[in-house]
Formats: C-alpha cells, sequence, structure tokens
C-alpha cells in the first residue's frame, strides 16, 4: 500500500475526510518551502501537493499565477524541489507528498529522469494538469514504473463514456475539479459536488478528492461530509503571500490557517452525526 | 504515390505529426476539442459546408488571391547576382501570392471565416481568440462582427503598445479587446490568458486558435483552412509558368501562411520547401524567435512542439520586431517537416527584415507586413544563387499598413 492509500484509508477507517494542501515550491523564496512544510503538518494536513512552478501556468488564476513568477524569480528549480522533498521526506516519513505541475519542466529530461529523480526523492504522485489520459505516454508510464501514483483530474465536463478513460492507468486518489474554471475563483454549489461525487464514486474504488475555488474552513467542511478528501490551494497561497508581504513569518500565518481547515474537516462527519 | 505514402497523410489519429503535436489539455478541454474534432468530420463530409466556405472566401474575403510576377525585384536582384558555374544568368522569377490583398490585410480570415463556421454549427454563442500583432484579432473580430456574435480578444498589453491601429480596428468591429499583463505582455501570454477565458466558458464559447498550433485537431484544421492559398498557387503557376516552381518560400511564427502554402506542395519533390524563422537581433542572442534553430522539443499550448525554453523546462521570452512572430514556439507539423528533412527551416534577422521590407516598397509599390518581410529577406538570399529560368513562390502573407509606426521608429524616422 501506498503512502497516499494507506493515508486515505486511515481517514475512512475513523469515518473522517482527509486534508488534502496545495503550496508553491519556492514560493516565497526555496529557502522558506521547508518551514511551510512543516506548518502544514502540524496543522493537520493529510496529504501534501508541491507545486512545481512554470512559467505558462494556463489553467491557474492569479494567486497561484503570482506564486509561480515569485518562485521562478527566486531562482526555484526542478533540482531546489526535489532536495526540498527529500529533506521533507526524511523529516516526515509518513505524510503523502504529491507534485503538481504542468508537462514541460517534468518531462525536460525525459520522462524516465523524472519518474526516477521523483522516486528518489520519496515523492509518492504526480498531478500534471496539461497531460491528459490521451497522452499517458508522455508521463505516466514512466511514473507507474518507478511505483509513483498517477493522480488524473475529473471535471464537470468528465462524462459518463469518457471517464472510464480518466481512470484507466490512476492511482493514489481521483482529484475532482468541481468548477469548469481556473484556480481559486468561484466555488461550485454543494448539492452539483454531492452529485458528481457519489457519480464518481460509482465508477472507481479511488478515493475522491475535491479541489478548485475551495476557501474557507465552513466550505471545506460541507464537502468533506460528501468526499473522501478536501483540496484547498490559492486559499493557502494567498496566505503565503500576505504574510511574506506584511513581513510575517509565512509559515506561522499557514499553520493558524490550516489548523482552522483541518479541524472542519476533520471533524465534519461528526457533526452530521449529532 | 500512395496516400500511406503521402507526406499530406498527418496527423494519425491520435492528432501526432511524427513525434510532435498530441492533445496536451486540461481535463475540463478535453471532451471540448473531441466535440470539435467530431463536428469538424462531419464538416468535411457535408457539402453545404464546403459551399458556404468557398462562397464566403469569393465573395467576401475576396479570394483567389493574385499570384503576381515581381518583375522589377525580380531585375533588381538578378543585377546584382554572379554567373552560374557554367556561366548561366542568375536570378530567379519571384512571384508573390498576394494574401496582403485579402480582406483584413492578411492570410488569417482564410482560417477565421472556416472556424466562426464551425462554431457555428456548434451552436456556440460567443467568440475568444488571441493575437499578437493584431492580424488574426481583426479577422476574428470581423467575421464574429459579420455573423453576429460577441467577441472578445486577447492580447498581450506591450503588443496592444505597438500594434494601436489593430487595437481600434479591433474596437470598431464591436470586439473586446483584453490586455494582458501577466509574463513578456505578448502573444505566449494572450493565448494563456484565452485557455483561462475557455475553460472558464467551455458550454458557450469557441476559442479561433489563429495559427496552425495547439491541440488536436487545430493545427490540422486552421492548415487545411489554409490550404486554399498552396491550392491556388499551384492552379495558378501551372496555368502561368506550365509547371510547379523550384522553391516556395514563406515566414514562420506559429506558422499558418506557410504550412497554408506549402502543404499541397509536399508530394512534390522537386518543389524545395523553405520556412523562415525570426531571428530577431541574431540566433547568437537571446533575443530571437527561432524555435527550431534555437529550442528543443517540449509541450506548451496543448502541443508537443519545438520550444524556447531553458534547461528546467522554462519558457523563454521570443524576441522579434515583427509581433506576429513573437511566439517562442512553432506548429507542430513545421516541427515534424524539419525533423523528417521534407522542409528546409532559416531565419532572418529584424534588420534583414527591414532592408528587404524596404526593397519591397521600393521596387514594386508594395508595403508588405514585417512578418513576410522576413520571407522576403531569405528570398533575396537564394533568388541569386538560382537560374534565371527558376521560380520561387513567396507568400505575401500580409500587408504592412499595420507596422509603419515600428519600421519608422527602427528607422529613426519622424512620422
Amino acid at each position: 500500500m501506498t503512502r497516499i492509500s494507506s493515508t486515505f484509508a486511515r481517514r475512512r477507517a475513523a469515518n473522517r475526510a482527509a486534508l488534502v494542501a496545495f503550496v508553491t515550491a519556492g514560493d516565497p523564496a526555496p529557502a522558506v518551502t521547508p518551514t511551510i512544510l512543516d506548518a502544514l503538518v502540524a496543522g493537520g494536513v493529510d496529504v501534501i501537493e508541491l507545486g512545481l512552478p512554470f512559467t505558462d501556468p494556463m489553467a491557474d488564476g492569479p494567486a497561484i499565477q503570482l506564486a509561480n513568477l515569485r518562485a521562478l524569480g527566486q531562482g526555484t528549480t526542478t533540482a531546489t524541489i526535489l532536495a526540498i522533498a527529500a529533506q521533507f521526506r526524511q523529516k516526515h516519513p509518513d505524510v503523502p507528498l504529491v507534485l503538481m505541475g504542468y508537462a514541460n519542466p517534468m518531462v525536460r529530461r525525459g520522462p524516465q529522469w523524472f519518474a526516477q529523480a521523483a522516486a528518489a526523492a520519496g515523492i509518492d504522485g504526480v498531478i500534471c494538469v496539461d497531460v491528459p489520459a490521451e497522452e499517458d505516454d508522455a508521463l505516466g508510464e514512466a511514473l507507474r514504473g518507478s511505483d509513483i501514483d498517477v493522480i488524473r483530474l475529473a471535471t464537470p465536463t468528465t462524462d459518463a463514456a469518457r471517464l472510464p478513460a480518466v481512470l484507466a492507468g490512476a492511482s493514489g486518489f481521483l482529484y475532482y475539479v468541481s468548477v469548469a474554471g481556473i484556480t481559486g475563483m468561484q466555488q461550485a454549489a454543494q448539492t452539483s459536488i454531492a452529485d458528481a461525487v457519489t457519480r464518481l464514486k460509482a465508477a472507481t474504488d479511488l478515493p475522491v478528492a475535491v479541489g478548485f475555488g475551495v476557501r474557507t474552513p465552513e466550505q471545506a467542511g460541507e464537502i468533506a461530509r460528501v468526499a473522501d478528501g478536501v483540496v484547498i490551494g490559492s486559499a493557502i497561497v494567498d496566505t503565503i503571500a500576505k504574510a511574506a508581504a506584511a513581513g510575517h513569518d509565512p509559515a506561522a500565518a499557514v499553520k493558524s490557517f490550516v489548523t482552522s481547515l483541518a479541524e472542519a474537516v476533520h471533524s465534519a462527519r461528526e457533526e452530521v452525526a449529532a | 504515390m500512395t496516400l500511406a505514402n503521402s507526406l499530406r497523410a498527418q496527423p494519425d489519429q491520435r492528432g501526432h505529426f511524427g513525434q510532435f503535436g498530441g492533445r496536451y489539455v486540461a481535463e475540463t478541454l478535453m471532451p471540448l476539442i473531441l466535440d470539435l474534432e467530431r463536428e469538424y468530420r462531419a464538416a468535411q463530409a457535408d457539402p453545404a459546408f464546403q459551399a458556404e466556405l468557398d462562397d464566403l472566401l469569393e465573395h467576401y474575403v475576396g479570394r483567389a488571391s493574385p499570384l503576381y510576377y515581381a518583375e522589377r525585384l525580380t531585375e533588381v536582384l538578378r543585377e546584382g547576382a554572379e554567373p552560374g558555374p557554367n556561366g548561366e544568368r542568375m536570378g530567379a522569377k519571384i512571384y508573390l501570392k498576394r494574401e496582403d490583398l485579402n480582406h483584413t490585410g492578411a492570410h488569417k480570415i482564410n482560417n477565421c471565416i472556416g472556424q466562426i463556421l464551425l462554431a457555428r454549427r456548434m451552436g456556440k454563442t460567443r467568440i475568444i481568440a488571441e493575437t499578437g500583432a493584431g492580424q488574426h484579432g481583426v479577422a476574428t473580430a470581423t467575421v464574429a462582427a459579420r455573423f453576429g456574435l460577441p467577441c472578445t480578444i486577447f492580447m498581450g498589453a506591450r503588443d496592444i503598445e505597438r500594434q494601436k491601429p489593430n487595437v481600434f480596428r479591433m474596437k470598431l468591429l464591436g470586439a473586446e479587446v483584453r490586455p494582458v499583463t501577466s509574463g513578456a505582455q505578448t502573444l505566449k501570454d494572450a493565448m494563456n490568458e484565452a485557455l483561462r477565458d475557455w475553460v472558464a466558458n467551455v458550454h458557450d464559447t469557441f476559442y479561433i486558435i489563429g495559427t496552425a498550433a495547439g491541440p488536436h485537431p487545430y493545427p490540422e484544421l486552421v492548415r487545411d483552412f489554409q490550404c486554399v492559398i498552396g491550392r491556388e498557387a499551384r492552379a495558378q503557376i501551372l496555368a502561368r509558368e506550365g509547371r510547379l516552381p523550384d522553391l516556395l518560400v514563406a515566414c514562420i511564427g506559429g506558422g499558418s501562411n506557410a504550412i497554408g502554402l506549402f502543404h499541397p506542395f509536399l508530394d512534390d519533390p522537386d518543389v524545395k520547401i523553405l520556412g523562415v524563422e525570426a531571428a530577431g537581433h541574431g540566433l547568437d542572442t537571446d533575443k530571437h524567435a527561432a524555435s527550431l534553430a534555437g529550442g528543443e522539443p517540449g509541450v506548451l499550448h496543448g502541443n508537443r512542439t519545438f520550444l524556447l525554453q531553458d534547461e528546467d523546462g522554462q519558457i523563454t521570452e521570443a524576441h522579434s520586431i515583427s509581433a506576429g512572430l513573437d511566439y517562442p514556439g512553432i506548429g507542430p507539423e513545421h516541427a515534424h517537416l524539419h525533423d523528417i528533412g521534407r522542409v528546409t527551416y532559416e531565419s532572418a534577422t529584424d534588420q534583414e527584415a527591414l532592408d528587404a521590407f524596404q526593397l519591397l516598397c521600393r521596387t514594386e509599390g508594395i508595403i508588405p507586413a514585417l512578418e513576410p518581410a522576413h520571407a522576403l529577406a531569405a528570398v533575396t538570399r537564394h533568388a541569386r544563387a538560382m537560374r534565371e529560368d527558376q521560380i520561387i513562390i513567396v507568400n505575401l502573407s500580409g500587408r504592412g499598413d499595420k507596422d509603419i509606426f515600428t519600421v519608422a521608429d527602427a528607422l529613426g524616422a519622424e512620422m
């Protein structure tokens, strides 16, 4: 069992959803990222998505676009990020770490190189925004060969006929992008999220984590009642940007924010039961 | 030649041109581009679609565009030519395919007409597009006005600054021009922003991509709509000279005007083909837009192709005096034709393009756009090395009215 599947299984056994948190590696600077990752763990995050910055983040809204530019402006490279990951893995042997980003930095030195380097750094899964199932041989085969989970995205436009193709070769969890749009913008209606999760869970045994547009503990708690995981990205990235701009410690701000998110996600089903 | 052996049978069913092309898009867009492909196949099989397209190309765009023998340009280049190895007179005959005479002043309209007919077939009610020099934006705004559809054009803030006349044209045509302030604020960034808009408005919006790039089926369908250039040129030169040309030349940003001219000749082994990239300040500097000469394969904007990038896969900024060539990638079919060696690719610098721009103004009374001025620069190099009975066709892909401010600035002239 991989770190990702055992983490979701543990949460499921306790009738709790998992909190999945996204931050951009190297934002506000590579030296700060390890302290932010520690803060995510201390705040109760179950799975961490570490964003690989890219010059052209086509699926991201303004918050993560700017984080990408800040990270690259601070000299963040693939090597920097793999070193951060390896250091994290030594310190936190059980916390799943997922790399999320765009195809070009991942395939630059060849998919085999990337898969092996990621595995050596203790990476558990990869989400590549612009490699859909149709182009799986560009990256997915190499990742599976290195025992890294290929985490696929399903969206409101993914219909029942297409879903099996998306699920073929996927592992770890299924990331449901709850709105057709870019990161950090509007949130989907709770009823449409619940319907979608029911539909997806009928088609796969993989845990389903829901993201895009989730900004507050209240929204996260609502989703945690129906999904196996809740993904929060832009709101955390915003928290980091605001703290850094004000001269405060981003890690402290992140810890405080994700603690409130984790409480809401982990206790969501207790409230329903009560 | 069987179809299986034809160089014109690309892409394969997955949209791959050899190792290039493909469909590298976010999952949200994937069902949409599969829909587009189905609808395009249906349109190709529908005689009514082709009839409406042909009618609009003739009466609205003004096709066929002339194939014009540039006699004075030919003569001027002959004057400087050394005799050939056997003492023969050198200096090929130069023909210009006059895409600058189309409605809206460039080849871009050929593709826009085709795509807006597809948008209507698919029941889409809103049009978006990216633009660099503004030619594609103007062409898109034009067809959106003609078909009564609201239209938003994404344009880099820096390009808006250097292409003001086209920005005003788009507004006159009723389009909203949305400035893009991310990145270098040029074509690449405009395309990112158009993709962000599309993914958020998939239910009603059709994205008219302006060049033969992006996710499959765009490179194929843009090429097919632009192939009217090459089909006409082939028939025109056969009627005029009784034979095929020896050399085709076209400039390449994304490469839609070039693939439109080249594709109908790909299976004619005696026709040499030359694409010309923008070398900006020179290929030995970091200020150029030559993705084949100075780039390596990678994935951007939905396709795998040659890209200007660093060793970590970060995209680097392109530079060209011509906003229409200022893009760090190239259409995937060109990447493939480069790979297999069927088409030769060279480059021309900003200065060479400026020289060729002025040469055409003075010898032929034609003000070319800065984009095809790059192709003309390559023609001046090659014509003198060819015999005088040989024939070059160069794609004059657009007119230069939009560029006179840039040229005045580069020449240090007062307007």
